[in-house]
């Protein structure tokens, strides 16, 4: 909550300032530090007739904001790869990507294509990637040395020291550390609920021992910082921005693999700026532009050398954290199928009552 | 003639009340009302029943909160009555003329800062890393950090802090209005304080104080960030539930359908409040 409004005043602002000269108007709905002021600047001063409005969001608001508009109020979207695919088939609110338009050719050839098997839908495609990065755990090596994965959140040894975010991540994560395979019971709604059930009464016991939840990244830096919490569920660049404040702070992927996601551009179906949004996604793409991007958000580019693309001090935490075995390891989201995320929803609810 | 310019000015002085209600109240009301209505049967594909709200009754977790929240409002609301009354008392009754105003500003002080710095304020204040804690450890009160957020205690100081003064408000003007030869007289009756206080003063207050309660209960029910920023892992309050379905499980029917609940049900807990008291809306928050 914290984050999101802050990041919300920070959009807002943006767009007052961005709003002043007419021109043709990027709405660009993405996340908090994927639009940085620099790029922001040099790509209105390469295309000096497309101003960019920037909103700050999540996967859940995105697909929110855009079925209450039935897909208008922006031009370019950013959710999830895993987020498309349902999204689309029940609320219809992105359009078909014109791949013509964009230089396919920089981005990594396995993303690109994960990507688009993932966001196909009769014979379109709908999305192409952009970042890329993971969640895991993150550990306070001074005094937690030995943490290795998902079940470490639930150990008692850091009791009233562990925190999570308590989203359809952790249920997952939660799963495949009781050694269950989620994503291959993505088809059998049964099966999946009792998974769930044994994931939420895990987690349920697991309530005495964590501190409390994290909702954004502000608050899980603190937690961590302050010292409060030395053992926590995060997305990955968030470890690593830290890890420059504190070099005892790593991020440390699960035995089980970590958790992968690829941040996507999807066009909302009511957008009004194709054009620039195609030029949006091309500029952003740039070797020279990856950089200053990935400065920014901690996350990989969807390049094929987007580790060596990240500024040195993350690109150390990225190799302080990551074996080749564990890059092979990886656990990319599956595709939603429709319905798993209600019955998702309340297992977390239940989790968040029980006292 | 005269009639008429008299409607016509009549019918543009209420335009904007008239638009005001019906545009933004009465018509997201009727539409929350006939989305909760709805009941979903394939992707995209609606008929209109009953089955949200049967869902509702068939989920304890979701009755639950609603009364965990009714009872934690009701128990804020009664807080906010004891902590408010001897201010507003003081305020209107023994203070001096020229002091009132003053007081008065000093209550409202906080109001000029937004809910989410005020609910950040406690957080710096009560963290296991923070002012309290650390000062009570200087002091040696106790030996290790202590945590004192993330629980429902902490939870009630908050909303107890938001609401206050809109406790104290109709209770000073209340208070304001009433005659102190009332109560010298029921001294020089042989009424004791506590006699004058229960026979002379709470009865006239009474229409300022369940205006008062009436507002703290309706705006501690429908409040979100403090029980959210304070409460930690073990808040549940019903308007996070109410996001939650609208938000993160894209389920509008459902959260509308809590909606509704919600307004019913404080609804009808300001009903009873108003029976049990013996008072009407029209003598309390429409009070001329």
């Amino acid at each position: 909550m914290k984050a999101s409004l802050k990041l919300l005043l920070a959009g807002t602002a943006l767009s007052l300032v961005a709003g002043t000269v007419s021109a043709e108007t990027l709405r660009l709905m993405t996340w908090g530090s994927y639009a940085p002021e620099e790029l922001i600047n040099k790509f209105e001063e390469e295309y000096p007739d497309i101003v960019v409005e920037v909103t700050f969001s999540n996967n859940e608001e995105m697909i929110a904001k855009l079925r209450a508009t039935g897909g208008s109020g922006y031009d370019l979207a950013q959710p999830s790869h895993d987020r498309i695919f349902s999204a689309q088939q029940e609320y219809n609110i992105y359009k078909p990507l014109d791949l013509s338009q964009i230089d396919t050719s920089v981005m990594s050839e396995n993303l690109l294509e994960g990507v688009k098997a993932n966001t196909t839908i009769d014979g379109e495609v709908y999305a192409v990637p952009h970042q890329w990065g993971t969640s895991g755990i993150m550990t306070n090596k001074s005094v937690a040395p030995d943490v290795t994965g998902w079940n470490d959140l639930c150990d008692p040894a850091y009791e009233g020291k562990t925190s999570m975010r308590l989203r359809r991540t952790i249920l997952l994560g939660t799963a495949f550390g009781m050694g269950m395979d989620p994503f291959a019971l993505y088809d059998d709604p049964e099966a999946y609920q009792d998974m769930l059930d044994q994931v939420t009464e895990k987690l349920i016991d697991c309530k005495s021992v964590i501190k409390t939840y994290w909702t954004g990244g502000d608050d899980l830096a603190a937690l961590m910082l302050s010292g409060e919490v030395v053992v926590s569920e995060t997305w990955d660049s968030t470890a690593y921005k830290l890890f420059g404040e504190n070099p005892d702070i790593v991020f440390v992927p699960p035995e089980t693999g970590a958790l992968a996601w690829i941040d996507t551009f999807a066009i909302p179906r009511g957008g009004e700026a194709d054009d620039a949004a195609y030029k949006w996604i091309n500029f952003v793409m740039r070797p020279e532009n990856v950089e200053i991007m990935s400065a920014s958000t901690g996350a990989i580019a969807a390049v094929p050398n987007g580790i060596d693309l990240l500024p040195e001090d993350k690109r150390a935490a990225v190799q302080a954290a990551f074996e080749d075995t564990d890059l092979e390891n990886l656990k990319f989201f599956a595709n939603i199928p429709a319905g798993i995320e209600d019955m998702e929803g309340l297992a977390l609810e239940r989790i968040q009552a029980a006292q | 003639m005269r009639s008429d310019t008299g409607k016509l000015s009549l019918i543009l002085l209420m335009a904007p009340f008239a638009l005001w209600i019906v545009l933004l109240i009465a018509l997201p009301q009727f539409g929350i009302g006939y989305v909760s209505l709805r009941e979903k049967v394939g992707p995209g594909e609606y008929e209109l029943g009953f089955a949200n709200y049967t869902a509702f009754l068939g989920e304890p977790i979701y009755w639950n909160t609603l009364l965990r929240t009714a009872w934690m409002s009701i128990l804020v609301t009664f807080l906010a009555l004891v902590v408010g009354f001897p201010v507003a008392y003081y305020i209107a009754k023994i203070a001096r003329k020229r002091a009132r105003a003053g007081l008065f500003l000093l209550c409202l002080i906080p109001l000029w800062v937004s809910d989410l710095v005020r609910a950040f304020g406690w957080i710096v204040l009560l963290r296991e890393t923070g002012i309290v804690s650390s000062s009570l450890q200087w002091m040696g009160v106790i030996s290790g950090p202590v945590e004192l957020l993330y629980n429902d205690i902490t939870v009630i100081i908050g909303l107890v802090y938001t609401v206050v003064l809109f406790m104290i408000v109709p209770l000073v003007s209340t208070l304001d209005g009433m005659d102190d030869a009332m109560l010298e007289a029921g001294y020089n009756l042989g009424g004791s304080r506590f006699t004058v206080f229960r026979r002379i003063i709470v009865p006239y207050a009474m229409p300022g104080l369940v205006a008062g309660c009436i507002i703290t209960f309706m705006l501690t029910a429908g409040s979100y960030l403090t029980p959210i920023l304070l409460g930690g892992k073990n808040s549940s309050w019903f308007t996070e539930q109410i996001y939650n379905q609208f938000i993160t499980r894209y389920n509008w029917e459902a959260g509308a359908t809590f909606g509704v609940l919600l307004l019913a049900f404080t609804s009808l807990v300001v009903w009873v409040g108003l029976r049990l008291t013996g008072q009407s809306l029209a003598t309390t928050v429409a009070k001329e």
